[in-house]
């Protein structure tokens, strides 16, 4: 980086000024374990003293999972997160960037959704059975839930849009008919952290008059970065949104006293997805509607909670052996749990671990992967 | 020099104003269809010129990612072609084709453009004829569809 103004105020927002170099983010980065060339406390020394020019050209500069675990730990409350945002701004701009995973099918969509011009066809999941409404006061934001069953349904044998399908369900079992937007766009959290700012705010600003446009006061969501980007992100850059806005598990916590449910018998742990738990604290509200569910039996991870341990790819980026080794630890860590079953509330989690399981028969965890929606939608009495 | 003035003219001629003339991206596998769009050109069939080539050593390796790049750039179509089945170099990449064409026409069709953008071809090193007709046909189906959506050129405005 330069040590433009522009540089340096970056460096006061994200305080990556106060650094001690204590290393306390290198020894908990989920990466770092596998991966011992990767260092949070280096990359952030290296854009503060040293050599800015090589930290921009680096290809791991991209592998960080901004899932904030090593903020957490931070003694200082360095926002590691917001700087790797910040330097991949700058690197993009000079032309680098990393290794897109899926051949970077999935930017594409996500740069193409920005085009106004752009009129999708993405509302045909929605069956006979379901009950959505053009406008009212609760929209369902779906995500790219569309996209993730045309490439990964037949690879990852499940069914990403069956979240959708579970989501509008749920509402309509509270008596509600959400609006499903027939344009509505990639929410940008993607490219947000990508340090595509230009993207985001053109898909932010975008999806603000969709919403608008439907006339809903609370926005739902079954997906954590699309919450995050709506709630935090957009309200950051783009001005404070006149909606609330809401994951499902938060929704369904809510009403927990109405919904009957039947006994499903199994043992099951959560996967704190990154977005929900450390940067949205939800960590109670999931948990709470778990236990109600007679026969579930919620067995907790060593690492759980504001330590729990990420699915191992973020923003389709630098997917290598070391986000194959995080994905395998962690399911083993499910699986030494006792539990039969592991819950996300992320459909990306849900990727990440399943494509663990693609490989050889010998690395394959012997573990269900299901989505918080499915669960709750399966267990629903009637 | 006078050579030059005389070739912008007619280059001035051939695209009218408001004439609508697409932009098509064609990825040709290196041993089959690439050389069945050489066979064409050198044995003079006389085809549609509104297409570029991308040569690639196998149909397998065009990744939805390829053809989704294509047409963000602003490309009206894209064909991706390929050796018949039976006839692929690496035995099984076409059938592979067949695969990550599928996701592709999935996504193009979420996305909201039309399914007709998108082609996947069999073409031989032998079928140089093939080729002609093939693209002929391709640019008048894109014709008619019209400029995508995506698609910020010049010529693209209507």
């Amino acid at each position: 980086m330069e040590t433009s103004t522009k540089a340096i105020d970056n460096l006061k927002k994200n305080r990556a000024f106060l650094c001690l170099e204590c290393g306390k983010c290198t020894a908990v980065c989920p990466i770092s374990r596998f991966n011992n060339s990767f260092s949070p406390r280096k990359m952030l020394a290296d854009g503060l003293f040293y050599n800015a020019d090589d930290l921009v050209s680096d290809k791991q500069l991209w592998s960080c999972l901004t899932c904030q675990l090593c903020s957490m730990r931070c003694p200082v409350d360095v926002k590691f997160s917001e700087y790797m945002k910040d330097v991949r701004a700058e690197a993009y701009s000079r032309g680098k960037n990393g290794n897109p995973s899926h051949g970077g099918a999935l930017h594409h969509v996500m740069e193409m959704a920005a085009s106004p011009k752009l009129k999708q066809n993405r509302t045909g999941w929605i069956e006979s059975g379901l009950k959505t409404q053009k406008k009212g006061d609760v929209l369902y934001f779906v995500g790219c839930l569309p996209y993730y069953q045309d490439f990964f349904s037949k690879d990852l044998d499940f069914s990403p849009i069956s979240i959708a399908k579970d989501t509008v369900k749920i509402l309509n079992y509270l008596g509600i008919e959400p609006v499903v937007a027939e344009n509505e766009r990639c929410c940008g959290h993607d490219l947000y952290w990508l340090g595509r700012l230009d993207k985001f705010d053109e898909l932010g600003n975008l999806n603000l008059k969709e919403i608008s446009d439907s006339g809903a006061k609370t926005v739902v969501t079954a997906c954590p970065e699309c919450a995050y980007a709506l709630k935090d992100l957009y309200a950051q850059r783009l001005g404070k949104p006149d909606f609330e806005v809401k994951h499902i598990a938060e929704m369904v916590s809510e009403n927990i006293d109405r919904f009957n449910f039947k006994d499903i018998n199994r043992e099951i742990t959560f996967q704190d997805p990154c977005r929900l738990g450390r940067y949205m604290e939800i960590y109670d509200q999931p948990r709470k509607t778990l236990e109600s569910i007679p026969g579930a039996r919620l067995r907790e991870m060593p690492h759980n909670r504001a330590g729990a341990l990420c699915c191992g790819t973020t923003n389709w980026m630098n997917c290598d052996a070391t986000s194959k080794q995080i994905q395998k630890s962690r399911l083993e860590e499910a699986k030494s749990t006792g539990a039969g079953t592991i819950v996300t509330a992320c459909p990306k989690c849900q990727i990440h671990f399943r494509c663990a399981g693609c490989g050889e028969e010998t690395e394959k965890v012997d573990i269900e992967i299901t989505d918080y929606v499915n669960l709750i939608a399966s267990a629903i009495d009637g | 020099m006078p050579s030059k003035t005389v070739k912008k003219k007619t280059r001035k001629k051939a695209v009218k104003k408001d004439k609508f003339v697409p932009n098509i991206v064609a990825f040709a596998c290196n041993w089959c269809s690439y050389a069945g769009a050489d066979n064409a050109g050198v044995n003079r069939f006389q085809h549609n010129p509104n297409f570029r080539i991308i040569r690639t050593m196998c149909s397998g390796r065009v990744t939805p990612g390829f053809v989704l790049k294509a047409l963000k750039l602003g490309a009206d179509g894209v064909l991706v072609s390929g050796c018949h089945f039976g006839d692929c170099h690496y035995i099984f990449g076409n059938y592979r084709a067949v695969d990550q064409f599928e996701k592709t026409k999935a996504l193009v069709k979420t996305l909201g453009l039309e399914e007709g953008r998108v082609r996947l071809e069999w073409v031989s090193a032998a079928e140089g004829p093939r080729w002609a007709e093939l693209m002929d046909e391709f640019v008048e189906q894109i014709t008619k569809l019209g400029p995508s959506p995506l698609n910020h050129n010049k010529n693209g405005k209507k």
